[in-house]
């Protein structure tokens, strides 16, 4: 496909491709690769209410503004007043523009009863009015809405036919980009009146249809001479910027840019399983969990977070009224009112039912280009899958996370659970789309129930991958610590009784060693007797040896005294006792 | 050139057949984008009839839409010619090159239909 710019630039590849003019309709520039083909006429068709009017002076209105080509709008049906009090409802000020010759709008009103034919006649009235109003604007484009009017209005239908013919080929040729509305009245045809047979450049047909009370609005290029084009079924929405068709996911361009920047959680502890610092800036968390498991009242932490750091933040809250929220999350001591007060909040409350699903985009897009959030929720997305299938939902909320992520805002997206379902099954298909997915669930243990979290997911950081329990206390949400025992995680009653038992074995255990330490004690002091008694016994040996030692020293001195005794008595004959030796032992035992 | 023509006719003469029982001046303007063959047609038959059924109370005004574009749109003329009957009123208006005399004179209410 041939970049328009390009084409109108290089004059080589002017002939071989088809020349585009850029309608400025977000997405259908990219649906026709570069808009409808310039200086031919374009049948958009549509049934009543089907955005017609509004698509040409879209237009007509980004080609005098954006595109430096001015534009002739002819209506067959509105008056010029109608006309401009339309356009001033989606943005347009056509007064303005057509006092800047910008554009020129002509109203053609006729009157049947007026009317009497009386012969041939030609619609060269209105061709010599087309005329005049191009050359007053110096006009590139032109709308007719709804030419088939004048079928209802001029006799002799063969001569209307031959003669509208004639106007699109005389517009062809004086190279004026047209599109021609029609009014389609029935599936099996485009117009009313076959005028698509006079159109063969391309052919847009749009479609307003109601399923399930439920108003969607669609947009497919049916044709598009010589020009390959998306051939799907767009749907599109009607918001104060004109047309915009909603693009399938695959035309998105992925290059967001990616900051480092992480905020908080506004709970420490979820911060800490986010490795320490909370999501990603500009990234997109779904929050998902049965009823009850409190993702709003995660989703108010993040917010109250938000509006402390002093950022602005939108919340999107589908099910509750704004003043529901603020009271209940008041019950686990967020106080959102002064925020709210300061300006810095801002609540966005509508049920998505009472729109169509393109609606609820509409909104979306509107609040935060006007407010220019940092934060966004969404509370819950699950309530646009009321009003939509899946499949659409999906594309509004890659379209709407797409735009969040331009514009570098971070979005909580919550979304309710069936009890019973399969979680990630239900919801693989949205997920995908998100960054971070943190799951809420209740824990049934023991005839209770309890609130657990984790981190499904989470790309680009290191999170943990913990099923933690929380509290919903009156200071907030309360993350406890992990029970990782034998039995799996604990949560309640059941973690507190089983931190009771570990407490009781524990004490049990206590008492063990005290008891060993007692008994070595015991054994210690009965070791320290038996020494006692085994010296004492030494000590009575020892004595008793010491006094035989003793006796027997003092027996040896007294015979040594009685010897020299002896010997001093028995002078004479001393020498013979010292001959005989024993002598003295004789003496003794005597 | 077909400029603005003023036809009077004597007054003596006055027509029996038709209803018309005031004798109002008609004003009538003929709407033409050039001289071709369909708007020459158109404003000769316009003044047999005239001459035939409203002798001396008409005025016929010749406007070429290629002089003067910007009457179309004033005077909501899409198709040519056409022959709008500002007086007497109301307003009515007459497309085609007026070849069908039964018509015209229906459509100028000069003639009960059928």
């Amino acid at each position: 496909m041939t970049q328009p710019k390009k084409v109108r630039s290089s004059s080589k590849s002017l002939k071989e491709s088809l020349k585009k003019s850029l309608t400025g309709i977000h997405g259908l520039d990219e649906i026709t690769g570069g808009g409808l083909p310039t200086g031919r006429p374009t049948l958009v068709s549509g049934g009543a209410g089907s955005g017609k009017t509004l698509f040409g002076l879209g237009f007509l209105v980004r080609g005098a503004t954006q595109y430096n080509e001015p534009g002739v709008f002819i209506s067959f049906e509105e008056t010029l007043p109608d006309l401009s009090k339309n356009a001033a409802s989606l943005g347009f000020d056509l007064d303005q523009l057509v006092k800047d010759k910008l554009l020129f709008l002509d109203h053609v009103h006729i009157t049947r009863s007026e009317f009497a034919e009386t012969g041939e006649y030609d619609l060269d009235g209105l061709f010599i009015r087309i005329a005049d109003a191009v050359q007053q604007v110096g006009a590139k484009r032109i709308v007719l809405d709804t030419i088939e009017a004048l079928f209802g209005q001029l006799p002799n239908p063969t001569i209307l036919r031959s003669e509208i013919r004639r106007l699109f080929d005389w517009l062809k040729a004086k190279g004026l980009t047209t599109v021609i509305t029609a009014e389609r009245d029935r599936p099996d045809k485009l117009t009313r009146h076959g005028i698509e047979e006079f159109v063969s450049d391309c052919v847009i047909v749009l479609d307003h249809r109601i399923r399930e009370e439920i108003s969607t609005r669609r947009l497919r290029v049916v044709k598009y001479r010589g020009s390959t084009h998306g051939q799907n079924e767009y749907p599109f929405l009607i918001d104060d910027k004109g047309i915009s068709v909603l693009l399938p996911i695959s035309t998105l361009r992925l290059n967001h840019a990616a900051p480092d920047a992480r905020i908080s959680t506004g709970i420490e502890r979820l911060d800490g399983m986010m490795g320490g610092h909370g999501f990603y800036r500009g990234s997109s968390i779904l929050l998902s969990g049965t009823a009850g498991t409190g993702k709003t009242s995660v989703a108010a932490h993040f917010v109250d977070a938000a509006c402390r750091r002093g950022e602005r933040c939108m919340f999107f809250a589908f099910e509750e009224s704004p003043l529901q929220v603020v009271r209940n999350v008041r019950s686990i001591g967020i106080d959102l009112q002064p925020w709210i007060d300061k300006g810095l909040l801002r609540f966005v409350a509508a049920r998505p039912t009472h729109g169509g699903i393109e609606d609820v985009l509409l909104v979306t897009h509107k609040s935060i280009s006007v407010f220019k959030p940092t934060v966004v929720v969404v509370d819950p997305i699950t309530n646009l899958l009321m009003v939509s299938t899946l499949h659409e939902v999906r594309s509004m909320l890659t379209r709407l996370i797409d735009f969040l992520k331009t514009q570098g805002i971070t979005a909580m997206f919550t979304s309710l659970t069936a009890p019973k379902s399969s979680l990630e099954a239900n919801e693989a298909d949205v997920s995908s789309l998100m960054d971070t997915w943190i799951l809420l669930k209740t824990v049934e243990v023991g005839g209770e129930r309890n609130r657990a979290l984790y981190v499904l997911k989470s790309r680009g950081m290191d999170h943990s991958n913990q099923i933690r329990e929380f509290l919903l206390t009156n200071e907030g949400l309360r993350l406890l610590d992990v029970y990782l025992g034998s039995e799996g995680v604990l949560t309640g009653a059941a973690r507190v009784s089983q931190e009771g038992r570990e407490k009781a074995a524990g004490t049990l255990r206590q008492q063990q060693l005290e008891g060993r330490r007692r008994e070595l004690d015991r054994k210690r002091q009965i070791f320290e007797a038996r020494m006692t008694m085994l010296r004492a016994e030494f000590e009575v040996d020892e004595e008793i040896i010491q006094q035989s030692i003793a006796e027997s020293t003092l027996l040896d001195e007294e015979l040594l005294q009685d010897r020299g005794q002896m010997r001093r008595s028995r002078e004479a004959d001393a020498t013979a006792y010292k001959q005989q030796g024993r002598a003295p032992a004789a003496r003794k035992r005597r | 050139m077909m400029a603005a023509k003023k036809t009077s006719s004597p007054r003596s003469r006055l027509p029996k057949k038709p209803v018309m029982q005031t004798p109002e001046k008609w004003e009538l303007r003929l709407y033409v984008a050039g001289q071709t063959q369909k708007s020459l047609r158109a404003f000769a038959n316009l003044n047999v009839l005239c001459e035939k059924h409203l002798q001396g109370r008409y005025r016929i005004e010749v406007i070429d839409l290629l002089e003067h574009p910007h009457l179309a749109r004033g005077a909501q003329i899409v198709a040519v010619p056409t022959l709008v009957v500002n007086l007497p009123e109301p307003v009515r208006k007459i497309i085609g090159d007026l070849s069908d005399t039964e018509r015209v004179l229906v459509g100028l209410a000069l003639q009960q239909v059928g």
